[in-house]
Formats: structure tokens, sequence, C-alpha cells
């Protein structure tokens, strides 16, 4: 085999430049494809990763994914019951107390209690439709992501005395509030309550930050007449991946419906699955026209070589031997492309690393950005693995070709 | 004195629209430590016989047996096997490979049976290069070398693996007299001092004359000389 190898060398020595366009030709290919793969790898992991750091891993609400089964069912051969609905209990999720015990047994993780309601925030004679969100600070500061979005004070704020809230930024400028303002709060309910306004936060999420806004949990309760219910329970997960067991545990265990991020986002997740699929036929391209460069090279040997793969036939090497010879040929042009094609990729990932945007756009503040980089072994891995593959294949046919060469057509033509 | 080759009527037709009869019922049997010429005028089949012999080509008729071992149901890879161990060729160009060394040149026949370690196969290339007269030249590409230089490699290749059986095709051909007469001297050499049999297909009527036994073709069939 080393014998082969020494001669599979000699060959492709003896073609310097052909050999150096076909070595460059996958080299490239290589890099690109290590190249893409890491900026759409690390689009996605930046795209998940916001994705899962914004959401709660699971969110656990007062709602039952089905309307419950009713007595008549039981009692009667029902055929069929009209307008069942799944049924929204305005008390909340019931017995929070030993819900949120049960949960904390075994749950990997961190929890957060809620009670989200809708109402109105009125200012200066304006109105503005709100969600109010009642939280516990300290358990909130740990699972919800907008601790890190304050501009000014934090969910600690709600705590020091008085009827305190906290809204987004873009929902105080429509108000014409700011920091310190007192504002009118009005439930669905028809309760009216007085708060000030102790912390702004911008998520840069249009949405939140027009129509969100925090109190304590105790508040929300006065202010939706609902004492010690909650409606939602969030939890964020050592794990994210755990996300989905979890959720099935949990609606088994409460009977309330559990979503996971997963669940929750599965649109979203396909299309990046799509992405994948997209990226990897576009890099299985373009090492297969590197496959070609190969192929072309090999063909050219065989031919130029023809009176050498007679000779050795003649010395005693069989089919076997010359198919091994050019196919290892092909390879170690695919290998010699994928080593330099790591150095490209390793090279272009670090350039691309970089680059930076400045993102600005009306009322945001200037944001610098980086490129998401993946980096992953399984790129080079990938690629590599594609490269060879189209190298072995274009090595071979042109092998297949001369190991069936008979001997005695060259040594007659020769002599 | 065992026979090394026989052969039984061996033919070979190339398939064409109109067949071409290369070697016509050619019987023979060449013992071990002869030297035979095989003769005849161009286009006689001289070396499409010798191919036949070297099992680089199948006949399409008749029998052959090299070493007492029926050729008829071998597999390519078991031919290759019975050339690689069993046969030396000399070809009428030297057929070197031109990347590799003198000595690398010889050791490759060494290196594919792979019966020698690298020490051993270094000693036996050097040995038979020696005997050749070609001391100087083991590092030398074949391009560096003479014509009859080169064909002595091609005779040190031949013999890499120590086969009793040497063919060769006009080794002497493409030489001038006094190669060619160093060639010959060496081809009856073995014969002579190494036991080994050298059948050669030659048009040189003064080498042939000194060959121990003389085959002639005349039109792929053996005739009388």
């Amino acid at each position: 085999m080393r014998l082969i190898l020494a001669l599979a060398l000699t060959h492709i020595m003896g073609r310097g430049r052909q050999t150096l366009v076909a070595v460059l030709g996958v080299a490239l290919g290589v890099g690109f494809s290590i190249a893409m793969a890491s900026l759409m790898q690390g689009g996605e992991d930046d795209f998940v990763a916001k994705l899962v750091d914004t959401m709660p891993h699971v969110d656990i609400t007062d709602e039952r994914r089905a309307a419950r089964r009713q007595p008549a069912q039981d009692e009667f051969q029902v055929l069929h019951i009209a307008g069942l609905r799944p049924r929204e209990d305005r008390r909340g999720i019931l017995n929070p107390t030993e819900a949120t015990a049960m949960l904390r047994a075994w749950v990997p993780g961190r929890m957060a209690l809620s009670l989200k309601t809708q109402g109105v925030v009125r200012y200066a004679g304006r109105d503005v439709g709100i969600a109010i969100i009642g939280i516990e600070p300290e358990a909130e500061r740990q699972v919800s992501s907008l601790a890190k979005d304050f501009r000014q004070g934090s969910f600690a704020s709600l705590i020091a005395g008085g009827n305190n809230i906290v809204v987004g930024d873009r929902l105080a400028q429509r108000l014409g509030a700011e920091l310190g303002t007192t504002v009118t709060v009005v439930s669905a309910t028809g309760q009216s309550r007085a708060f000030k306004i102790v912390g702004l936060f911008h998520t840069g999420t249009t949405a939140r930050d027009e129509g969100e806004s925090y109190v304590l949990l105790k508040n929300a309760q006065i202010l939706s007449e609902r004492p010690n219910a909650i409606n939602e329970i969030r939890l964020k997960l050592d794990d994210p991946n755990a996300a989905p067991q979890v959720a099935r545990r949990a609606e088994a265990q409460l009977g309330y419906k559990a979503v996971a991020w997963q669940e929750a986002n599965e649109s979203l997740l396909e299309a990046l699955v799509i992405r994948n699929v997209i990226m990897y036929t576009v890099v299985g391209a373009i090492l297969l026209v590197a496959g070609f460069g190969i192929f072309n090279i090999i063909s050219t040997i065989t031919h130029e070589k023809a009176r050498d793969i007679a000779i050795l036939k003649s010395l005693g090497f069989t089919q076997a031997d010359m198919r091994r010879l050019f196919l290892l040929e092909g390879l170690a042009l695919g290998a010699g492309g994928s080593l330099i094609g790591w150095a490209i990729g390793f090279g272009l990932c670090f350039a691309l690393s970089l680059v930076r945007f400045e993102l600005s756009g009306a009322s945001v503040a200037q944001e610098i950005t980086r490129l998401p980089l993946a980096w992953s072994f399984w790129h080079y891995l990938i690629a590599a693995g594609l490269a060879l593959t189209s190298a072995g294949i274009a090595g071979y046919l042109p092998a297949r070709q001369a190991a069936r060469l008979n001997p005695v057509d060259i040594i007659r033509g020769a002599t | 004195m065992s026979a090394l080759i026989e052969t039984a009527g061996l033919t070979r037709i190339l398939p064409a629209t109109v067949p071409v009869t290369l070697v016509q019922d050619v019987t023979l049997s060449i013992g071990a430590g002869e030297f035979v010429a095989i003769t005849g005028p161009s286009g006689s089949g001289k070396s499409s016989l010798l191919y036949l012999l070297g099992l680089l080509d199948r006949p399409s008729a008749g029998a052959l047996r090299i070493a007492g071992r029926d050729t008829a149901g071998l597999s390519e890879d078991e031919r290759a096997q019975i050339r690689l161990a069993t046969l030396g060729f000399v070809f009428q160009f030297h057929f070197l490979l031109p990347e590799f060394t003198v000595r690398e040149n010889v050791e490759i026949p060494m290196r594919r049976l792979g019966r020698l370690g690298a020490g051993a196969m270094r000693e036996r290339s050097t040995q038979l290069l020696e005997a050749l007269g070609l001391a100087d030249h083991l590092d030398k590409r074949p391009e560096q070398l003479s014509g009859g230089q080169r064909q002595r490699v091609a005779v040190a290749r031949s013999l890499a693996n120590d086969p009793p059986l040497v063919l060769a095709d006009e080794p002497t051909g493409s030489l001038d007299s006094k190669n060619s007469e160093q060639v010959f001297a060496i081809l009856d050499a073995l014969v002579r001092e190494r036991g080994k049999t050298v059948v050669a297909v030659t048009h040189d009527s003064g080498m042939a004359a000194r060959a121990s036994r003389r085959i002639h073709l005349v039109d792929g069939r053996q005739a009388e000389a």
C-alpha cells in the first residue's frame, strides 16, 4: 500500500500546475463551505439564543388544551356536543401554592409566577391599552430577559414603597411620561389606581416596549379583583433543550397547558431546518464542481501514464492495485484541498468575525453588532467529508477505466 | 528436468470483422535452464506468443501450463501473482518508470511482492545492479542513463523477485551492436550461471544462433528454421 501511495504521489507531483488548480478548486469549495456553514449556523444559534433568552422555556397558563369531558358523555351515548370550549378559569391556576411546590420538586431551573391582565393607562388625557403583568421582582429577575433591558430603574424598584409600575420606554414616550411620573391605571374590572413609574425598559420589540407594564403581583391581583390568583407560571430551565419533556411532564402533572418554546416557535424552527437543507445542498454543489477538476486531472494522468500502467501490470500489479492507485490520487487531491480549505475557511471566519455593523433605526440608539459566527469542528469535518467523497468518486471513475487497460495494447503500440 | 512452460495447441485470434490470427496451434515445452530464442519474420507472431507465455494475454484456444500449473482457469489476480513472482519481463524499450531512480525501479516489484524487508530489498537491488555493472548509477534517474544502461536496469528489474523464468521481447532491438552483445551476454550468463530459463524474441540471427534452442514462427505457426 505504501508503494501505491508513493506511485500516486509521484503522478500528482508530476503535474504541478494542474494539481495546484485542482487542489485550489477543492480548497476554495471547502473554505467557502466552512465560512458559509459558520455564518448560517451562527445566525441560527444567535436567533435561537435570542428566542430562548427572551421567552420562558416552558410557559404554563391557566388554560387547558381540550374541553373537559362532560358528565353527559359518561351518562349517555352522546354523539356530539356543540360549542364546547377549553375552560378558562377566572380563578387562574387553581391552588398555586401546591402547584408551584410540586413543580419546584423536580424542575431543573428557575420559576416565576405572574398574573397577566389587561388594562388602560391614563395620563395627561391620553388612554393607552396595556398588558398589566403582576410579578414577584426577585423571581422575575431570574426568569425574564427583561432584567437586562432596563434603561432606568429595575424590577427591584417595584418593591420600595407605594404603588409602583415599570413600563416600556415607548409607552412612556407616547404618554409623555417619564421616570417618576404618576399615571393612572384602570383595569378591565374597572378598578383604578395611581402608579408611579419607577423603571423604563427597552427590549427593541415595539409591541412590548409600547404595550407591557409590570407591577407587583399583589397589585395586579387587586386591580383584577382576583386575590391570590396567578394565571401563568414561567420556567427557565438549565438546559433549554429539555423544555419539551419538562412541558409534557408539567402538563400531565398539573393538567394545565404547558408550552415549550420549541412548540411555541414550531414554524420558525422548521424554517431553520429548511434553511440548513438549502445550505448543505449549495455546499454539496460547490464541492461537486470541485470534483470535476479532480476528475479532469486524473483522467489526464491515466491517459498520460498508460504506459506506466502497462508496465506495472506486466510486473504483476493487479487491476485492484491500479484502481487503488488512481482512487488514491483523487483522495490525495481531495485531502490536500481539504487541508488548505480548512485554513481558508478558518481565515474567512476570522475575517468575518472582525466585520462590525452599526445598526441604527428611528429612536433606537446606535447598536454595534458583529456577525454571528459559530465555530464548530463539525463544519470542518462535513466540508472535508463531502470534498473527499466527491474526490473519491472523481478518482474512481477514471481509475476503473485505467484498471481495465490491456497492457499488451500499450506494449505493442510502443514497440 | 521438469518443463517450466508447456503449451498444447496454443492459439490467439484477435476477434474482428475479419479475425486476425496471431498465433496458431503452437505446442512446445521449455525446460528449466534453457535459453530459447523465438525467431521469425516481422508479423509472424513472435511477440504475441511471448505475451501469451507471459500471461499478459489470454489464448483463444489451447492450453498453457507454467511451472506445472494450468493457467486456463486463473483469475486476473492469480495471473498477476504469477507474473510478479515467477516471471520477469524485459521489453524492447526499457519501460522504466521515469520518476523513480534506478534503484527504486528495481525495488518496485520487490515492494509489491512484499517478501523482503526494506533493508533486504536495498541489499538485493544493489547486488543486482552491481552485477550488471551499474554500481555508479544507483540513484540516477533513467533519463540520465544511456540506452544500454537502461536496458540493463530493466534486466535487473526483471530479476527483482528472483523468478525462474525471464521473458525478453527483442531485448536488444533498440541497442547498438556493442550494447546488444552486452545484454545478450547477461541473459546468457543468467542461464549458464544461475540456472534461469530465458525465452527471448529476437530477429538477430547471430543472437538466435547462440541460444540453446530456437523456435521459428511463420504466420503464427511453428516452422522449421
